[in-house]
């Protein structure tokens, strides 16, 4: 089970993608972060952090759950329903630019959902998006604005993202189907 | 022309209370009637002989002293043809129907009809019971002797109780002339209300309305009152609470000439059945408790109750399938009373296979003052052959009955009927009971 | 802060992912787990209520009939509003009187919807065990929405949901439940409900509406409203139908308000901080006194808006076909 980003690798990414965010916005006055659940929730919290520890600034963020959302919810193919769980964003989204954080890219359906669920509440200036890993097979047009890591991987392979937030350590792991 | 047609049942065990016979024995049928009955009998040249399986029990013929045939009025339902090959196919050689048909049997006309269609199907014999008031409405008495003289062999308003406690001991007196027995379902209509099951935990978490034992218990107390009161035979259908049952066992304990049934459902089900809301398991009374149900076979044991009925009511499949409170009360019981019982009652050790027999076919026939309940020489030979090993699986889409209604369906039962002979003639014989193998519970 | 994949229940059981049962017919089919699925899964579908555009697409395609044979613009609305913001197509059938009176049996009814190949059915009934008549004869799932004197699943989620948002748990809260029990579906589904979350539940009413068979619920029944009241976290009022005076159970409705009605001053008893129920419509100045049904202690309106998002999640849980 190969570790493609190890806990130093996260947080180095995670800083990058702050200073990256810096550099290409005049202000961090009109931004806010906005994380896809569940994985996103941490990785926008920290990116919260690290822009407020370069420029100052403290950003809101938000969390969404794009479970109402999803093209897959009366499909067989992709296991259980996932939990709903609930959504904060407790400030306006509109003309504000929108920062969406993912944990992992992939087919491009959980951001076409967030963006359904994020036009639901307003009508943002501009959608950002930040994604830890991007690991390809895209399968509508999208494309994220900030990216940890590229990692190729086959369509056999799954990528696990753990975060202290939530498994206790930080490292991203590619793993088999015929692995589990 | 005499009729000397002969007819030997030979191997089987046979069973008599009346002749205090239970033992290995051949029965000789000549003209319709039994003729000699002992072991080894010689076999004459020109006789049937019919070998009974291995297990087989002969016995007098099984009567069922509480059916309801439909007709007239009901024919979707079953009709006196139905009625009767579900009879026999069961086992029953005599049934007594009620008169809650359309128009009820409250005047000699429809008592004529009923006979007339039983004559012409010729399988079981049918006795009507007439109704104790006009059009069953509690109100007036019917004509009970033109109903006596037209065949009727007890009355009853069945289906509704007589409430009006004058007008029953006017019932019981004025039928006592014909020496009639007033057949008495016991209800407190006023209490009942509009339950539609047993008043209890089960109808309580259901949300069904309840039907309170107390309801029948009332009804049950006042009749062996009035009984004693006047003399008069009185006789319970159906009874399912505990209470009733201590009713009629003090009225017997004072003499009162009070007699009692119960079905094979009450003996077998309680309301916990209730769970799916399956019309199946709603009948009046109502499927009751554990408790109730261990003293219904505590009197089945001590004589307290003195038949088994099946109260058979037939319902479409349209009628019963339905909201719960909206489905008519009922269920059958013709063509499944025999199993449950040898199943239930006699293998458990609950009864002896004499003491069935009294209670499906002597106490019926002596409660209804009808041939039968006996294979002494000289009566009608009426014969239900049992096998009691046979192994049964209640299939109702294979019933003689126009209906389905039965809560048995499907149950895998140990023993069944081998055949049914009325008046000498075999009117049913079961294929799948020659050379019946030994029920094995292969589980 | 707990961590995020932190998906266990109050009761330290791992949260299920979906309902096993094809229908909700009575609270009976549930498990705790499940319980617990439906109020967490309510709670987030209150945010949808909050937005703009309260709608998300969840169920888009789907069809959901409301079959009610019983007037009732409460709970009818109230699923057709959940109905619709998950996006789903909404029939609404009024069918009123009993299929007697209609001449089509229910079956039939059923049998007819069945051929138009609904998802979810919404039943309302006279008629104990309705629903599951329903279910027996068709697919679509069925959601009991008030059979007869039998139960009210939905309408005890909704209360539990309150009752858990006011008081952060239900386990250890004294309820009581007060009015008519006999003939409350509602009842039946609050006593099997709160019992699974723990609560202790008691109940009052007068002796003619106490349920028979009372001892084997495993609640305190009383016929006096002050021990009833006595201490009581959660006080849920029974709606008295007006027709049952013909039934003999009370005298009077005056003599019922001055027995059982809930006055400021009988509420006294209660905790400081009690809330009071109902599941509505209220008679007021029957089983309830106008300045307690407006006052502090009434969250009556809240269960009405908790009702929507619990029937959404209802519906929600229910329309994953994987569980079938």
């Amino acid at each position: 089970m190969p570790v493609v980003m190890a806990a130093d690798q996260v947080a180095r990414s995670i800083t990058r993608i702050a200073h990256e965010v810096v550099e290409r916005h005049r202000t961090l006055d009109n931004l806010a972060l906005i994380g896809i659940r569940t994985r996103g929730v941490p990785i926008a919290r920290r990116l919260a952090a690290g822009l407020h520890d370069i420029a100052g600034t403290t950003v809101p963020t938000g969390v969404l759950d794009i479970t109402l959302y999803r093209d897959d919810l009366m499909r067989h193919a992709v296991g259980p329903q996932p939990v709903l769980r609930k959504t904060d964003i407790d400030f306006s989204i509109d003309d504000r630019r929108i920062l969406l954080v993912d944990d992992v890219l992939y087919t491009g359906r959980t951001i076409r959902a967030a963006l359904d669920a994020l036009i639901d509440f307003g009508r943002p200036g501009a959608i950002e998006l930040a994604v830890l890993v991007d690991r390809g097979h895209r399968e509508l047009p999208i494309k994220a604005d900030y990216v940890g890591k590229n990692v190729p991987t086959s369509l056999s392979e799954s990528v696990q993202v753990r975060l202290a937030e939530v498994e206790g350590l930080d490292e991203v792991v590619i793993k088999d189907a015929s692995d589990s | 022309m005499v009729d000397d047609t002969r007819i030997m049942l030979t191997g089987g065990h046979l069973v008599d209370p009346t002749n205090s016979v239970n033992g290995p024995a051949d029965l000789l049928i000549v003209g319709g009637r039994v003729a000699a009955v002992g072991r080894d009998l010689p076999i004459d040249p020109g006789t049937t002989v019919i070998e009974v399986p291995r297990h087989g029990v002969v016995c007098p013929g099984f009567i069922d002293m509480h059916v309801h045939l439909r007709e007239p009025g009901d024919e979707h339902k079953e009709t006196v043809a139905t009625g009767v090959a579900a009879a026999v196919a069961g086992g029953f050689t005599a049934v007594a129907c009620m008169p809650n048909t359309t128009p009820v049997n409250d005047h000699a006309g429809v008592t004529r009809l009923i006979r007339g269609k039983a004559a012409d199907v010729g399988l079981a014999r049918v006795y009507p019971v007439g109704a104790a008031t006009k059009g069953r409405d509690g109100e007036q008495l019917a004509e009970i002797g033109e109903l006596h003289a037209a065949g009727c062999v007890a009355i009853s308003d069945d289906g509704r109780p007589i409430a009006n406690a004058l007008l029953m001991r006017r019932a019981l007196e004025y039928a006592s002339m014909f020496d009639m027995p007033v057949i008495d379902h016991c209800e407190d209509r006023s209490l009942a209300g509009d339950g539609v099951a047993h008043e209890g935990y089960h109808a309580t978490m259901l949300g069904l309305r309840g039907l309170p034992a107390a309801a029948e218990e009332i009804i049950a107390g006042r009749d062996v009152g009035l009984s004693g009161l006047t003399g008069s035979p009185v006789h319970l259908a159906h009874l399912s609470s505990r209470g009733s049952i201590r009713a009629v066992r003090d009225g017997k304990t004072r003499g009162v000439r009070v007699s009692c049934e119960v079905t094979p459902h009450h003996l077998t089900l309680t309301d916990d059945r209730l769970a799916g809301y399956d019309t199946n398991y709603k009948m009046n009374p109502p499927l009751r408790e554990a408790a109730d149900l261990d003293t219904l076979l505590d009197a089945v044991r001590d004589g307290t109750i003195d038949c088994i009925a099946t109260d058979h009511a037939p319902h479409h499949y349209d009628e019963k399938h339905a909201e719960f409170d909206s489905a008519p009360f009922g269920v059958i019981g013709l063509e499944t009373a025999v199993s449950v019982c040898l199943d239930r009652l006699v293998h458990p050790g609950h009864v002896t296979l004499v003491r069935l027999v009294e209670l499906m076919s002597t106490n019926p026939a002596s409660i209804l003052r009808v041939p039968g309940g006996t294979l002494g020489v000289g009566v009608p030979a009426d014969i239900t052959v049992l096998a009691p090993e046979l192994s049964v699986t209640v299939d109702s889409s294979a019933f003689k009955s126009l209906a389905r209604n039965t809560p048995f369906d499907g149950w895998r039962l140990r023993g069944g009927v081998t055949a049914t002979i009325v008046g000498g003639r075999v009117v049913y014989a079961n294929a799948a009971a020659k050379g019946a193998e030994p029920f094995t519970n292969a589980m | 802060m707990p961590p995020i994949a932190d998906v266990l229940t109050p009761d330290g059981l791992a949260a299920p992912v979906g309902l096993r049962t094809k229908d909700l017919l009575s609270i009976g089919d549930l498990l705790p787990e499940e319980i617990y699925l439906i109020l967490d899964t309510a709670e987030a579908m209150k945010e949808v209520g909050t937005r703009s555009i309260k709608k998300v697409p969840a169920l888009r395609g789907r069809t959901v009939v409301n079959l009610f044979f019983e007037a009732s613009t409460r709970t009818r609305t109230s699923f057709e509003v959940a109905q619709k913001r998950l996006s789903a197509d909404t029939i609404n059938i009024a069918a009123s009187g009993s299929s007697v009176v209609k001449g089509e049996t229910l079956a039939d009814t059923v049998r007819n919807l069945e051929a138009m190949a609904p998802d979810i059915i919404v039943v309302r009934h006279q008629s104990a065990g309705a629903g599951h008549l329903v279910a027996r004869l068709c697919r679509a799932r069925v959601i009991n929405a008030g059979d007869g004197m039998h139960e009210h699943p939905t309408q005890a989620l909704l209360d539990a949901l309150t009752i858990r948002e006011r008081k952060g748990t239900i386990k250890g809260l004294k309820v009581s439940i007060i009015g008519d029990l006999l003939h409350s579906r509602v009842l039946r589904s609050n006593v099997q409900l709160l019992q699974v979350l723990g609560a202790d539940v008691s109940v009052c009413g007068p002796a003619t509406m106490m349920l028979p068979d009372m001892a084997r619920l495993g609640v305190r029944a009383t016929t006096s409203i002050d021990e009833a009241v006595e201490g009581a976290d959660v006080v849920m009022l029974l709606r008295i139908q007006l027709e049952r005076m013909s039934g003999y159970f009370f005298p009077s409705l005056r003599e019922y308000f001055q027995l059982f009605g809930m006055t400021p001053e009988r509420l006294r008893r209660a905790k400081p901080d009690a809330i009071i129920m109902h599941p509505g419509p209220m008679n007021r100045g029957v089983e309830i006194a106008s300045d307690v049904a407006d006052g502090p202690y009434s969250v009556i309106l809240e269960q009405v808006a908790n009702g929507v998002a619990v029937r959404m999640a209802v519906l929600y849980l229910l329309a994953d076909e994987l569980q079938s």
